[in-house]
């Protein structure tokens, strides 16, 4: 009895091992394939997903922009001329906004008070009929002490109003505007003397409203106007931006650049660490209103006409707008970001018309779209930005 | 080399004329662990502020004695002075940026430089930052504290222990530091990380750096510290070698507390509360009160007692007030009476006749720019719609304010509870903190409560004044049968005033004391250990 009942025995465990080790094999095997497919398939699917959530906002519009063009039913190199034309005129303005985000001061609705100071440099060189460069280069000297002086005092404001810089710099924008009245308004003709009787109200008193720019206009955009194609590339111009572009980043690796990135993150451990912050943020600001009033100037020589009570009016909007469509937020820039939002937004301006005339046979409600996308896009963010900020505020309570 | 890294003599301090520092010596060799141990309010981040040359000292006037860092007499007038003479911070709460990197923490606002052309014409903060020696500096300073993480890694992401020594191992970078301050740095650490972190700090001492640590936990300190000094009151009342044969967790415990409780002959109960007649009952209660936070509590408040709640400060006892009162988020189970009463409500828990005195009397506690009438019965008005009249006939009516009313009832408790004003108009924010404490208790009153629950109800009110307030409270509970749970961080406060004292750690109950229990044990318990009867028979001298 014993030994038969022992001889099966080896061979039932033998036998069990061998179904169970399979079993464990293929069970391993199984699960090894399943959980490496699944693993890789889920971190390809974050990725996308964090991609796809973290640029949907360029996404969106370089969808919308394709549409557009399509509908717009305008040749390529029409629109690419445009484009590359109204990428030259305001990628400098736009990119003006880069530093102020970079130190924790939001989008810099201010810009419009160094759009003044530009306008104000312009005035002169049109008013002394200053030609060529030599008036552009006169332009940006006048410019650039109001721009400094000014943006000090945007500064020294913003440092008053800590949390709320981007109320404050839009205010501060509304109050210089009756400023900049005030002294192109009355100031001319009777405070400060004025030459040029062409320019001035017939009444001796005050600018007339717009100011033919003939001596600087498009001379920064004729110095080196290359031909590519059928599409003429101003690279003159289009290389003062891209020259800004390397400075600022450029500016991140230095010392100025960390300590502004680091009043950007948390001010109060920057202070405690002996980062000067109000000082900071003070140069932040000068740097982006000089930027703001050289942008202007580009801007304006493109254009070749000043409108001296409008020109700068919606400058801001429009350049925080773009800075926007290109992805950043309120507190993060970069000058990829400004440059791709420069061309996605400028794109969208061109063709909208168009896209309007033929899908509703009316070209005022592309006007109409472009004009909601701007102020809609900053809303927005804006509103997304709080939104944030207040989950990150929850989340450090608990 | 000097004998001493640190001297500091006769240090005195007054806050507007109330002293806090009192005759205070301190010295430290270089290389030791100095160990401070003290309560709440015993003076030691005064000491330590004098010490950095904190902005608030010198705006209170100064301090008297004398200060010498390595053998030469200096006052540090301001932080910078301090941490450029080779005095070193570890903050208790994180001074570090969450979206830079560790590196960029470590080296944060000292950042090596390679100069540029453009920082010869514009200044040193054009220069370029030197990156390879950020990384290798911050490699070497990581590897003394013994975090071996990638120093690319951005510290938002970091456990909050990691973030600890982060914070060190930016000290110990720092050049030539002679001294090292660590305030608490264990309070938020698990006990594996405090573990590495008492390490890390021996391995700092090791190297020449005198170190002073501050810590509530006295295990910890016995087992790190080279020298203990125990303060108390704003004095020193020991000082000695952690291997003396006095140095143990009891006698540490004992100094730290021991002051002579003076219990004024409060008029005797009837019957004295007991276990048989519960009012409230409190059940794995949690809160998160940040700060604060309550890890599941459960309490029964006897009918008639004064409850004391004492713990050192972060500890959670504040947390359970205000949980039972629905001022921060809570869970768990309040019964009253056999209702339980829903959590996070605090109307509802008025209406279940319970009412509260703020440990943030300025804030929550009080309308500082309204009246003392309006102070006193806003929310009476608001829970049980007092102090309103009808206009209007039946139910077409609509209330509106009684000034009759409502003046009778504040010039009654003007009168009753002594309040020092110019009358019921006078604004709150004009009266001393104890005319204001009372004018809080005055509206708890006008809710007719069954439970005040009282959280520091002396904070920031003058000596005099502050035993004015303890003895209202008792008579409140002697005259009118009101339960009291009492919360506060100071000891002798509650074991005078109290019938029994729940000591809270760590968000949890370590264990109820009757006042009169030993200092050794009231010691032992605020820092977190339930003392066994074993352990108190062994006691040297009995208090």
């Amino acid at each position: 009895m014993q030994p038969m009942g022992k001889a099966p025995m080896p061979m039932d465990k033998d036998r069990e091992c061998e179904v169970l080790g399979q079993g464990f094999k293929r069970g391993l095997k199984d699960s090894l394939k399943y959980d490496l497919g699944n693993a890789l398939r889920n971190d390809l699917s974050n990725a996308m997903r964090n991609f796809l959530v973290q640029n949907i906002v360029p996404i969106t519009f370089v969808i919308v922009c394709l549409l557009a063009v399509r509908w717009s039913g305008k040749p390529l190199a029409f629109l690419l001329q445009e484009v590359v034309f109204r990428l030259s005129r305001n990628s400098f303005l736009v990119l003006s906004l880069v530093v102020p985000v970079m130190a924790g001061l939001g989008l810099n609705f201010g810009l419009v008070i160094g759009a003044m100071a530009g306008q104000a440099g312009l005035i002169f060189v049109a008013a002394k009929q200053i030609p060529g460069i030599l008036g552009l280069l006169t332009a940006c000297l006048v410019a650039l002490p109001l721009a400094l002086g000014l943006g000090y005092m945007i500064g020294k404001i913003m440092n008053m109003a800590k949390g709320r810089e981007m109320i404050a710099g839009m205010i501060l924008g509304f109050f210089m505007n009756g400023v900049y009245q005030l002294v192109f308004l009355f100031g001319i003709g009777t405070v400060i003397p004025f030459s040029n009787k062409d320019m001035m109200l017939p009444s001796g008193i005050g600018l007339r409203n717009t100011v033919e720019l003939v001596s600087v206009k498009w001379v920064l955009d004729e110095l080196l106007m290359v031909r590519i194609g059928s599409v003429r590339v101003p690279l003159a111009t289009l290389g003062l931006s891209a020259v800004l572009g390397a400075l600022i980043t450029w500016l991140y690796r230095t010392k100025l650049g960390q300590d502004i990135r680091a009043i950007g993150q948390d001010m109060r451990v920057s202070q405690v660490a002996g980062i000067q912050v109000d000082r900071t943020r003070i140069v932040a600001m000068m740097i982006s209103t000089v930027l703001g009033a050289f942008g202007q100037i580009i801007f304006l020589q493109d254009i070749g006409t000043l409108n001296v009570y409008d020109s700068h009016g919606q400058i801001a909007t429009f350049a925080i707008a773009a800075i926007l469509v290109g992805g950043a937020t309120v507190s993060r820039a970069t000058v990829g970001q400004a440059l791709l939002g420069t061309f996605l937004f400028h794109l969208l301006f061109i063709v909208s018309p168009y896209a309007g005339q033929n899908l509703l046979g009316s070209a005022q409600v592309g006007e109409y779209f472009r004009v909601f996308v701007a102020y809609g896009i900053i809303a927005v963010s804006l509103a997304l930005h709080s939104m944030q900020q207040a989950r990150a505020q929850a989340g450090l309570k608990r | 080399m000097c004998g001493y890294v640190l001297e500091m003599y006769g240090i005195t301090k007054d806050y507007y004329g109330n002293r806090v520092l009192n005759d205070v010596i301190l010295k430290v060799r270089p290389g030791e662990i100095h160990g401070i141990v003290g309560e709440n309010g015993a003076g030691k981040s005064t000491l330590m502020n004098i010490l950095f040359g904190m902005p608030v000292i010198y705006n209170t006037g100064g301090f008297q004695g004398k200060i010498r860092f390595c053998g030469v007499e200096t006052a540090f007038a301001s932080p910078r002075q301090a941490l450029e003479s080779g005095i070193g911070m570890v903050h208790q709460e994180f001074m570090l940026i969450p979206g830079f990197t560790v590196a960029e923490n470590i080296k944060l606002n000292r950042e090596p430089l390679k100069s540029t052309w453009l920082a010869k014409l514009a200044g040193g903060r054009m220069n370029r930052l030197d990156w390879p020696k950020i990384i290798s500096d911050s490699k070497a300073a990581l590897n003394t504290v013994g975090l071996g993480i990638d120093e690319m890694l951005p510290v938002a992401g970091l456990p909050v222990g990691y973030m600890q020594f982060v914070e060190i191992a930016r000290e110990v970078d720092k050049q030539g530091v002679k001294l090292l301050v660590f305030d608490e740095p264990t309070a938020l650490l698990t006990e594996a990380e405090s573990e590495q972190l008492m390490s890390s700090v021996r391995k700092i001492s090791d190297s020449g750096v005198a170190v002073i640590f501050i810590s509530h936990r006295l295990d910890e300190v016995l087992r790190l510290c080279d020298k203990i000094t125990v303060m108390r009151d704003g004095e020193v009342v020991a000082s000695m070698g952690a291997s003396d044969p006095g140095a143990t967790i009891h006698r540490i415990a004992e100094l730290m507390v021991g002051r002579e409780v003076v219990r004024p002959s409060y008029p005797k109960r009837t019957t004295d509360p007991g276990d048989d007649d519960i009012i409230l009952s409190i059940q794995d209660l949690m809160v998160d009160m940040p700060g604060e936070e309550v890890h599941g509590i459960t309490l029964s408040v006897r009918r008639g007692e004064i409850l004391g709640i004492g713990g050192l400060a972060g500890q959670g006892k504040i947390g359970i007030s205000n949980g039972v009162m629905g001022v921060y988020p809570a869970q768990g189970r309040v019964i009253k009476d056999g209702t339980e009463i829903p959590l996070n409500n605090p109307a509802e828990a008025y209406r279940q006749k319970l009412a509260f005195l703020s440990e943030d009397r300025k804030n929550v506690g009080l309308i500082l720019d309204r009246s003392v009438e309006n102070n006193i019965t806003v929310a009476a008005t608001l829970v049980k719609s007092m102090f309103q009249k009808t206009l209007g006939i039946g139910r077409m009516g609509i209330r509106i304010r009684d000034k009759k009313s409502a003046r009778k009832f504040s010039e009654e408790m003007i009168r009753d509870l002594d309040i020092r004003c110019t009358g019921p108009s006078q604004l709150v924010r004009r009266l001393s903190g104890g005319n204001q404490q009372k004018v809080c208790i005055a509206r708890a009153l006008a809710l007719e409560p069954e439970i005040l629950l009282v959280s520091e109800p002396t904070r920031g009110i003058d000596v005099g004044a502050k035993q004015r307030i303890l003895d209202l409270l008792v008579n409140l509970n002697r005259e009118k049968g009101m339960t009291i749970i009492l919360t506060s961080s100071e000891l002798a406060e509650l074991r005078q005033v109290c019938d029994r004292i729940a000591v809270i750690y760590g968000g949890r109950l370590v264990d109820i004391l009757s006042p009169d229990d030993s200092n050794a044990r009231f010691g032992m318990a605020m820092s977190g250990r339930r003392a066994e009867a074993s352990e108190l028979t062994r006691r040297p001298t009995a208090s």
